[in-house]
């Protein structure tokens, strides 16, 4: 279950505001990822989300490069969920494989305000808003199974130790 | 009923009888490719616990992005990413070869039916020879590594059909901005596009790889030009003949089927901050310019350098403008020696640098103060992208930068021609 509060942007979120190109080559951390977190869009938000808190947004949220650390940095900061009316394509596969639930639903999207909570039941496919519900077709099994995992990596290598 | 490229290719990748759009299917590529982001992949590989890549004649590695170094931490990644390769036996081009994109097409690594995945967003580059080329990100590329499968989830096609004949000074940089402006950068989301008609049968292999390359700005999965005579004639040149080329049913079911006619297509621009913000040369003319980028995996070929150099027609660099000319890779660069074309640039008071992604991504060579603006040739003019987010990026054509960089100012090329 996710529950957070909601961050809300526009369309067209591309992925040099929500990690600067200009730190993507040097060598970090998460941790230290999180704190420049959509830094050229809301600079305030990497000091004030928190874990579970969802980013909403409109079209082609991460759009642009296909650097995964606008991925790595949303995990890092806590965020527990994007909802975007709909999404680029490699980000939609990095988030997927950070462990990153990424869901399309244009109508919560529209409904959801800047600081509403939020509540997400990804394996049942809801999503509750002001006493709302929000049904999302499930996720594809092989999808599914990599976010359970944690993402891609540890899905990887737990099925390497399976075989092993 | 029949299939599109992207359905037949990723059955034949993932060895099944059928795959349909919407599904997802575990394929095998047959060249995987990274960049500098070589060292981050093998930090992810060493979490896998894994000694060894499975198949490393399956993947290249191609230092282009912030070469040389040019801080201590990029020397680090380099090095480190030269002793993995090294070790893992992995085909490896060092710092000065050119930008990956051009240097696989150098290398005759992209091949018509081939699948190519690549941990960088232009990897869709290679659709102009035929193969279908995707972006994936580092921890996919590790997990390729590892085994040699990635999940795919086969998609839907757009076919875009092009006629007319292009106005002089008018090149497929223009068509596909055109497009992008048309179609909007989610225009293609997730889609395969097809480009097809006699304006793309007539095009060379140079300016099919502007197509492709910015497929992705418009969301596409990948871009694909049916392989042909010129594809077939450019890969024999480079002593390549072992592919099989995968094409599209007459019959196949797209999703959508666009119509161009470009006959009066005027020279396009995209302003600050998306790639669709796409406008008519007029519309941008007289917008004084600071810095003028010709270069980057788009338009840094011999064929842009020249058509640059014929606008510039040895007028010199308009005062206060810093005009940068990064030949995409060793061999454009030669080429272009040997023409002299550098010498032109030179003499005209452009700075001529080392084949690379240069300033393309913001890290080196000629980023942008606040409150500047540039022309470039490359494919993203995203707020920050080339330096300070106050930073103006306009897209354009080769001829336009270089008619930007003489008059100092944005300038319809063809108001230079013979004048
Ligand atoms: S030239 Fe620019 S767009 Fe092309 S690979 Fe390099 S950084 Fe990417």
């Amino acid at each position: 279950m996710i529950k957070g509060r909601a961050w809300k942007y526009g369309d067209d979120v591309n992925t040099d505001v929500i990690f600067p190109g200009r730190y993507t080559y040097a060598r970090m951390e998460p941790e230290e990822m999180a704190k420049h977190a959509l830094e050229d869009l809301d600079p305030k938000f990497a000091a004030e989300v928190k874990p579970g808190d969802v980013i909403v947004a409109g079209k082609n949220f991460g759009c642009g490069s296909s650097r995964e650390q606008a991925a790595t940095c949303l995990v890092a900061a806590g965020v527990g969920a994007v909802i975007a009316k709909s999404f680029a394509r490699i980000f939609f596969r990095n988030a997927i494989n950070n462990g990153l639930l990424v869901l399309e639903i244009p109508e919560a999207v529209d409904a959801i305000g800047p600081g509403d909570e939020v509540e997400i039941d990804p394996e049942a496919g809801v999503l509750r808003h002001k006493g709302r519900e929000y049904r999302f077709p499930p996720l594809p099994p092989t999808v599914m199974e990599i976010l359970r995992d944690g993402g891609l990596i540890p899905h990887l290598k737990k099925a390497l130790t399976k075989e092993g | 009923m029949g299939k599109t490229f992207a359905e037949k290719i990723l059955t034949q990748k993932a060895g099944l009888p059928e795959a349909v759009p919407g599904q997802i299917v575990e394929a095998t590529p047959d060249l995987g490719m990274s960049h500098d982001n070589t060292a981050a992949i093998k930090k992810i590989f060493g979490k896998l616990g894994l000694a060894r890549v499975r198949d490393p004649e399956r993947f290249v590695v191609i230092l282009d992005h912030v070469v040389p170094a040019a801080q201590v931490q990029y020397a680090e990644n380099h090095k480190e990413i030269r002793e993995f390769v090294r070790a893992q036996g992995i085909r490896f081009y060092d710092v000065g070869r050119g930008i990956c994109h051009q240097v696989v097409v150098e290398e005759g690594l992209a091949r018509p039916g081939w699948l190519i995945l690549g941990a960088d967003s232009h990897t869709t580059t290679y659709g102009a020879l035929g193969a279908f080329s995707a972006g994936i990100g580092r921890s996919e590329m590790a997990a390729l590594w590892a085994t040699s499968k990635l999940w795919l989830k086969v998609p839907t096609t757009i076919r875009i059909e092009l006629s007319g004949t292009l106005p002089e000074l008018v090149t497929s940089k223009d068509v596909i901005l055109h497009l992008i402006g048309r179609l909007g950068a989610d225009g293609a989301l997730y889609r395969s596009v097809e480009f097809a008609g006699p304006l793309v049968e007539r095009m060379s292999i140079s300016d099919r790889i502007v197509l492709c390359n910015m497929a992705a700005e418009m969301g596409a999965k990948n871009g694909y030009v049916a392989p042909d005579e010129t594809c077939f004639s450019y890969l024999r040149e480079l002593g390549v003949t072992d592919y099989e080329p995968v094409y599209p049913d007459p019959d196949a079911a797209y999703e959508e089927v666009l119509r161009f006619d470009l006959t009066d297509l005027p020279p396009q621009v995209a302003r600050p901050h998306t790639v669709d913000n796409v406008v008519p040369i007029s519309e941008v003319e007289g917008l004084r310019v600071d810095q003028v980028l010709l270069g980057t995996c788009t338009n840094g070929r011999i064929e842009d350098l020249r058509l640059a150099a014929e606008v510039m027609g040895g007028r010199p660099v308009a005062e206060g403008v810093r005009m940068l000319v990064i030949p995409a890779s060793r061999e454009v660069w030669a080429a272009a020696a040997q023409e002299g074309l550098l010498g032109k640039f030179v003499e005209a008071g452009a700075m001529v640098l080392n084949p690379g992604c240069g300033p393309c991504l913001g890290a080196h060579q000629g980023v942008l103060a606040p409150g500047e603006v540039c022309v470039s040739t490359s494919n993203r003019n995203f707020k920050g992208r080339m330096g300070s987010p106050e930073a103006e990026v306009y897209l354009a054509s080769p001829a336009v930068a270089a008619a930007a960089a003489v008059t100092g100012e944005i300038t319809d090329p063809r108001k230079l021609l013979g004048s």
